[in-house]
């Protein structure tokens, strides 16, 4: 069972909600899809078990063969290819590896050359597997590194919380894409609702069943749970606003394993979503 | 010789474009005929890389001079492969800039900026 958790905005609870739910959830697999700034191991610590360097293609030009038909600068709908007139230049960082052009090419003047683009890494915390990826500096990318976590992330059976980046573009799309639930984190600030209306759309869009938990809960005016009765979106769970779950959270420990005031907390949100992602995932999949 | 030249508008009546990629046409002068012709840029709309499908675009029509207020760096290195000539022009009108260039009162534009990429993400 895979949960995407994401949010639109930044600093909504994200990596909060998926690294206390897969600690209560014992053996389960967390995995940071955030590769540009991740933080869940920061909270885990994990034991590092393997690191695995990701590559992606790029093409390479063979001058001699290359008669500058244009073919391949036709072709590459993200322009990272141009012809002068006198030689043909790639431009590497806008490139997305596809291997259209070498398809294109009536010469067979284009071959692939392997750059390294970062890293994953397997480790252990108590009985959660912990993924994490980690983009090289100055990589405009992380998506070969998400390809790569939840591929590897594949192979176990368990439960897994997916850590997805911030926002709604392309790395979060990727993120998402094979789970079978997504909770949608939000906070109760008319920003807050605003992002939620995004990735509400984004996994509407993907047909994916998903809940939202309302982070930072007070009594009051809450903007995102106003948009969710508007919309009627389930409400799964709220956290509430608490400055002790702030400071144990801000010393990068895990709530759940702090306090069992917390891990109770965390377990019955966690029950209301497996409940909640059983009963979605039979009624999506009669659809 | 054929000018190229970012324009707001496919007629003499707008003016030069303050972006190269994104400008919506292109005004090809040919100072030999005295020959106009405005033709759209297809990059003006595209989602990334815009720079280097204006760029093609010139090569592809075979400007040979280039009157731009300023290029990003993707762009100036498909240019100057092709061996274009890229000056600076410093004023809105476009009758101006030719003039200006053809009076050789342009500088060479040297001052090539980063490129405003990657401000989506891809």
């Amino acid at each position: 069972m895979r949960i995407a958790v994401l949010s639109g905005k930044g600093g909504t609870g994200k990596t909060l909600l998926s690294v206390n739910l897969a600690a209560a959830a014992k053996e389960s697999v967390y995995v940071d899809c955030d590769v540009e700034e991740p933080n869940g191991h920061l909270y885990f610590k994990p034991l590092i078990i393997t690191v695995e360097k990701v590559h992606v293609p790029l093409p390479v030009v063979d001058p001699g063969k290359c008669t500058g038909c244009g073919k391949c600068v036709d072709f590459c709908q993200f322009h990272a290819l141009a012809h002068t007139g006198k030689s043909l230049i790639i431009f590497e960082d806008i490139c997305h590896s596809c291997g259209g052009c070498l398809l294109v090419c009536p010469e067979n003047a284009l071959t692939e050359k392997d750059k390294e683009v970062g890293q994953v890494t397997l480790g252990i915390s108590e009985q959660v597997t912990v993924l994490s990826g980690e983009m090289n500096i100055g990589e405009a990318s992380g998506i070969p590194l998400i390809h790569k976590l939840l591929e590897n992330a594949t192979t176990y059976k368990n439960y897994t919380f997916v850590d997805c980046p911030p926002g709604s573009a392309c790395i979060v799309m990727e993120s998402i894409q094979d789970a079978d639930y997504c909770l949608l984190v939000a906070e109760p600030t008319i920003f807050g609702a605003h992002n939620l209306a995004m990735v509400a759309d984004l996994v509407s869009l993907f047909s994916i069943p998903f809940g939202v938990v309302l982070n930072k809960d007070l009594p009051g005016e809450n903007p995102s749970e106003a948009y969710c009765k508007e919309k009627g979106f389930p409400i799964l769970a709220r956290i509430p606003f608490d400055q002790k779950l702030g400071e144990i959270n801000a010393q990068g420990k895990i709530l759940v394993r702090e306090d069992s005031k917390w891990e109770k907390i965390f377990s019955h949100i966690l029950d209301t979503i497996h409940r909640e992602v059983k009963h979605e995932t039979i009624a999506h999949s009669k659809r | 010789m054929k000018i190229a030249l970012p324009v707001t508008e496919n007629h003499s009546g707008g003016n030069v474009c303050p972006s190269f990629g994104r400008a919506p046409y292109y005004l090809f002068y040919d100072p030999d005929l005295e020959q106009e012709n405005y033709l759209e840029n297809p990059a003006a709309n595209s989602p990334g890389g815009a720079g280097i499908q204006a760029a093609q675009f010139l090569v592809n029509q075979k400007a040979t001079v280039v009157l731009t207020p300023r290029l990003g760096e993707n762009a100036a290195q498909v240019l100057k492969g092709a061996a274009l000539l890229i000056y600076q022009t410093n004023s809105e009108s476009i009758q101006e800039s030719i003039l200006a260039f053809q009076e050789n009162r342009l500088n060479p534009l040297d001052e090539i900026h980063p490129g405003f990429h990657n401000h989506g993400e891809k």
